[in-house]
């Protein structure tokens, strides 16, 4: 089959090379900018690179790099350190949120009747399909102190003063858990429904009680999809710049947002360059276990 | 057998519907509001959908997002498809952990990282930002998409199919195009519809690159909603809704009544009735 | 079966019988050669520098367990494994470098392989038009082929409109509508059930001699290799263990794998203790002491006394009497009868001999009665002629 090794080498060769040029390379692009320091002009850092100039110029413009981006990210007067561990806190606290509620949806999916899954499995995805800026505007009506849910509960007589909700870290875990719902569900989903029935007449047959049952057989085997489910949510939900923005207050603290700001109000591309590497190496240990769970589910045989 | 389906399990998927599809409700409600307050019900109207016709800043911007969306998604299914085949045809090929890699961690790479190392990147080839840089960025993370959605489709084909075409003297070229792209071609086209679907979608990566002169859907909405909530804006969104529910449905309708067809065929053919 | 068997080796042609047998005349030319082929993946050898010849004409099967390697071998044939080492050559042209779409052979894949957006008509005709033969010379071929299968009705229909049986003879149909210089059958009636397999088998071998075709097949069912072939490769762990036809299999196996890999058989270790005139004793029991039995084997073997060997006895070679036989004191003990199974046709009868040593005994049921005269626990005598046993030195 020699003479097909070169469409073969084509085949690999387009893709790995559009994705290392355009995902691989900018990574190192940022690297180096997050070194370099902010100046009025076009591009708005320096130094910039003129491999035109001769080992001398380079050399004079790696001589001119150094991490005061990182450590002024990393001082605990700038609010960074705590918008990182703000995201990671409510990025967590969603994840969770998002097992307890897509759980049970799941669940009750994979057990459906078989006629009704395809069904019940278009009415998750659909909602993924309209936009995401849809899906968290349509909460802002929702949320705001004159907003639906306030008339709704007022009518019911259950409050008489409007919850605060809107611009609260409340309306961000609402927003995270609301549109990250679909991405919890579908491999839980994918994980119960593969799973044999019999195990639990099995497990019944042996004695075993039904809600005993769910944790020493159901539980153990959905933890793929749950591990798959919670790493699907929780990475993207570090970095999360629309929900806070959207959602959330003045004192919602989100890195994605930090880095937003630091862009597009403050116009420093080399502090928000600084920030995205921090965030990058944050999260670089959760990105490593989910490609190791999506391979091991692509590959695995 | 089937008592499984319980009060429990009723009451997990009203209550998780419930909660999916009320906000998209509202919204699609108070698109019809003739009061100007979006909280407060006025009474029905069109007014809203009749208002949008004439806001040229909205149409130029959906104009603007359709391009964008259509092209990047037809390369990005080209791209993904090509990388799902090298990633289940190839066994180990030199660099390949690399590879994956990079074709898994845009799926969770947070938009702004992404966004803004592909504006850096821009920046840095001096590519002039705008229409081309947004399509550019968009082919590169929505190829991922595609090629998981591909690769999962390539990982249950039956390989003897391809060995059979060889077999009888078809070269691998052509194998592909007659017997394995038409086999995977329901995966390739609902990736595409997810490519597009992601990119008529994003807001965080085409702010980072555009460039002046053009401003996609997403971000014009996004400007006028953190003015505050407008009828105008939930109207457009019903729109989009409509649209995508219509394309969904249908979709899943005619694969759906295929499905039966060949259902129906195979257990007649079981049932030894034509022969 | 084994009755069926001794005439597959003769094949009537304009009413006279013929034995076919190019393997035993040395002027025959081989259609196909391996020769030294081996084949690795990575650290495991699926074949190990093996050679063999294949005639024109012939149903040869490759007969072993999973992973032994006939697939390896046959998918080197078809060009969709290239060796690591060695030759294959198909009419005397060597094969390897050669892509499997440019080689004369073709194969019937054990999923099938049908093209399910293809109809029937069009799965046959597909490796026509690769060949871009003329469109009417496609519908004649194509129409042939349906005749052959008896599937004319059914060309316009889609595979998944079809049943498992109508399945296999499309793929029949198109691996042979190139007329292939060999037809490749990878374990090709594995998913039919058992009684469409039995009929399909010898619709199989009417084809082939309708079609005067070589036909190579893989299969791990040693019934239907025995039932097919005109002579059968055993093989096991990437090497030939015996390449012979079907009664010779049966009757005179190479080794102990052998003898166990197709059908039942009866072993029992020993020491030779003389080997004079075509008949070897042999002592049983691993001291070769008197303790164990004295066992005559009339057969013409390479052993000399002291030797280890093993005597292997089919079970319906083996008699069994309540009273002890009058006519033979050769190869007769007692024993006890340990279990039965009633199969209908046959009674399989399981019997331990004073040493310890079980025997089994298959006799056919030949009267409606159905109690029948010797039952568990019964003083028996099991006996077997001297020519009934074989002598395996591996």
């Amino acid at each position: 089959m020699a003479r097909s090794n070169r469409e073969r080498w084509l085949v690999v060769a387009i893709p790995y090379l559009w994705l290392a040029a355009l995902f691989l390379v900018p990574f190192f692009i940022v690297f180096k900018i997050s070194l370099s320091q902010d100046v009025t002009a076009q591009p708005p850092y320096e130094p910039v690179f003129d491999l035109s100039g001769g080992w001398d110029v380079i050399r004079d413009a790696l001589g001119q790099l150094n991490f005061d981006n990182y450590s002024y990210v990393l001082s605990w007067d700038n609010e960074f350190l705590m918008a990182y561990v703000s995201s990671l806190k409510i990025a967590a606290i969603s994840t969770f949120l998002l097992l307890l509620v897509g759980y049970p949806i799941a669940y009750a999916m994979a057990r459906a009747p078989k006629s009704i899954r395809p069904t019940l499995l278009m009415l998750v995805i659909l909602p993924f399909w309209t936009s995401f800026l849809i899906r968290v505007y349509s909460w802002i009506g929702i949320l705001s102190p004159e907003g639906l849910l306030n008339q709704f509960l007022s009518w019911l007589g259950a409050i008489d003063q409007p919850l605060e909700l809107l611009n609260t870290d409340t309306a961000v875990y609402i927003g995270i858990v609301y549109s990250y719902l679909p991405f919890m569900i579908l491999p839980l989903y994918s994980a119960l429904e593969k799973m044999d029935e019999t195990l639990l007449e099995a497990a019944a047959d042996l004695g075993c009680p039904p809600l005993a049952a769910f944790w020493k057989i159901t539980w153990p085997l959905s933890l793929p999809g749950v591990f798959a489910g919670c790493l699907l949510c929780f990475i993207p939900a570090v970095g999360e710049f629309v929900i806070p923005d959207l959602l959330g207050g003045s004192d919602t603290m989100m890195i994605g947002k930090s880095l937003w700001t630091e862009f597009s109000v403050n116009r420093s591309w080399t502090v928000a360059s600084a920030v995205a590497v921090l965030l990058l190496i944050v999260l670089v240990v959760p990105i490593v276990f989910y490609q190791n769970i999506q391979q091991r589910q692509m590959e695995g045989r | 057998m089937r008592k499984g389906f319980s009060a429990f399990n009723v009451t997990a998927l009203v209550l998780g519907f419930t909660f999916l599809y009320v906000p998209i409700l509202l919204l699609v409600i108070y698109s019809f509001n003739a009061s100007r307050l979006v909280t407060v019900w006025g009474g029905f109207s069109t007014e809203w959908y009749w208002k949008l016709l004439e806001n040229d800043q909205l149409l130029d911007a959906a104009w603007v997002t359709l391009r964008v969306a259509f092209i990047s998604a037809s390369v990005a299914t080209v791209l993904g498809t090509l990388a799902a085949i090298a990633l289940t045809r190839y066994g180990r090929f030199t660099g390949r952990t690399l590879f994956s890699g990079m074709i898994y961690a845009p799926l969770v790479m947070p938009d702004v990282i992404t966004g803004l190392s592909l504006l850096l990147l821009f920046v840095a080839v001096n590519f002039d930002r705008g229409f081309w840089t947004i399509t550019l960025a968009h082919i590169t993370f929505t190829m991922c998409f595609v090629c998981v959605v591909v690769q999962s489709r390539l990982v249950t084909f039956d390989r003897s199919l391809e060995e059979a075409a060889l077999d009888l003297g078809c070269p691998p070229l052509r194998t592909f195009f007659v017997i394995t792209l038409p086999i995977i071609l329901p995966a390739v086209v609902s990736g595409w519809m997810l490519a597009f679907t992601l990119s008529l979608d994003d807001l965080v990566i085409a702010s980072f690159t555009t460039g002046p002169g053009a401003t996609t859907l997403p971000m014009r909405i996004y400007s006028q909603v953190r003015l505050g909530v407008t009828p105008e804006i939930n109207a457009i969104c019903t729109i989009l809704i409509a649209i995508v529910t219509v394309v969904v449905v249908s979709a899943s309708i005619v694969t759906k009544r295929q499905e039966i067809e060949r259902q129906k065929a195979e257990r007649l053919a079981a049932a030894g009735v034509m022969e | 079966m084994s009755s069926g068997v001794a005439e597959k080796t003769q094949t009537t042609i304009g009413g006279i019988r013929r034995t076919f047998a190019p393997w035993t005349d040395p002027s025959a030319v081989h259609l196909i050669r391996y020769r030294n082929v081996t084949k690795r993946f990575g650290s495991f050898t699926a074949v190990d520098d093996l050679s063999l010849d294949i005639y024109e004409r012939e149903f040869f099967a490759l007969l072993g367990p999973s992973g032994c390697g006939k697939t390896t071998l046959m998918r080197m044939l078809a060009g969709f494994e290239e060796p690591t080492s060695g030759q294959i050559t198909l009419a005397g042209e060597d094969l390897v470098g050669t892509p499997p779409y440019r080689r004369p052979v073709n194969m019937m894949f054990q999923s099938y392989a049908l093209f399910p957006h293809m109809s029937v008509w069009d799965n046959i005709a597909f490796g026509l038009k690769q060949d871009g033969m003329g469109k009417p010379d496609i519908a004649v071929r194509v129409e042939e082929m349906l005749r052959l299968v008896k599937l004319e009705a059914f060309a316009r229909r889609k595979p998944h409109q079809l049943s498992g049986g109508q399945r296999q003879r499309v793929a029949l149909a198109r691996s042979l509508a190139k007329r292939p210089k060999v037809l490749l059958l990878d374990e090709p009636l594995g998913a039919l059930d058992k009684k469409l397999r039995e009929e399909t088998q010898f619709e199989l071998m009417d084809i082939q001699m309708k079609l005067g075709m070589t036909f190579l097949i893989v299969t791990h069912d040693q019934e239907e290799a025995m039932t097919v072939a005109d002579r059968i490769a055993v093989m096991d762990h990437g090497k030939l263990i015996q390449v012979a036809p079907p009664a010779v299999i049966y009757e005179q196996p190479a080794s102990r794998y052998v003898a166990g890999f197709v059908g039942d058989v009866n072993l029992m270790a020993g020491r030779v203790e003389s080997n004079q005139n075509g008949l070897v004793t042999v002592r049983t029991g691993s001291g070769g002491d008197s303790a164990g039995m004295r066992l005559a084997v009339a057969q013409e073997v390479q052993t000399g006394a002291g030797d280890e060997v093993w005597v292997a006895v089919r079970p319906e070679k083996v008699r069994v009497d309540r009273e002890p036989p009058a006519d033979t004191n050769v190869n007769c003990v007692s024993g006890e009868v340990w279990d039965i199974g009633y199969l209908g046709d046959l009674s399989v009868y399981h019997i331990e001999l004073a040493d310890g040593t079980r025997v089994k005994a298959v006799r056919p049921n030949l009267t409606r009665m159905v109690e029948r005269p010797i039952t568990w626990e019964d003083k028996v005598w099991v006996s077997w002629t001297p020519d009934a046993g074989v002598v395996l030195t591996r």
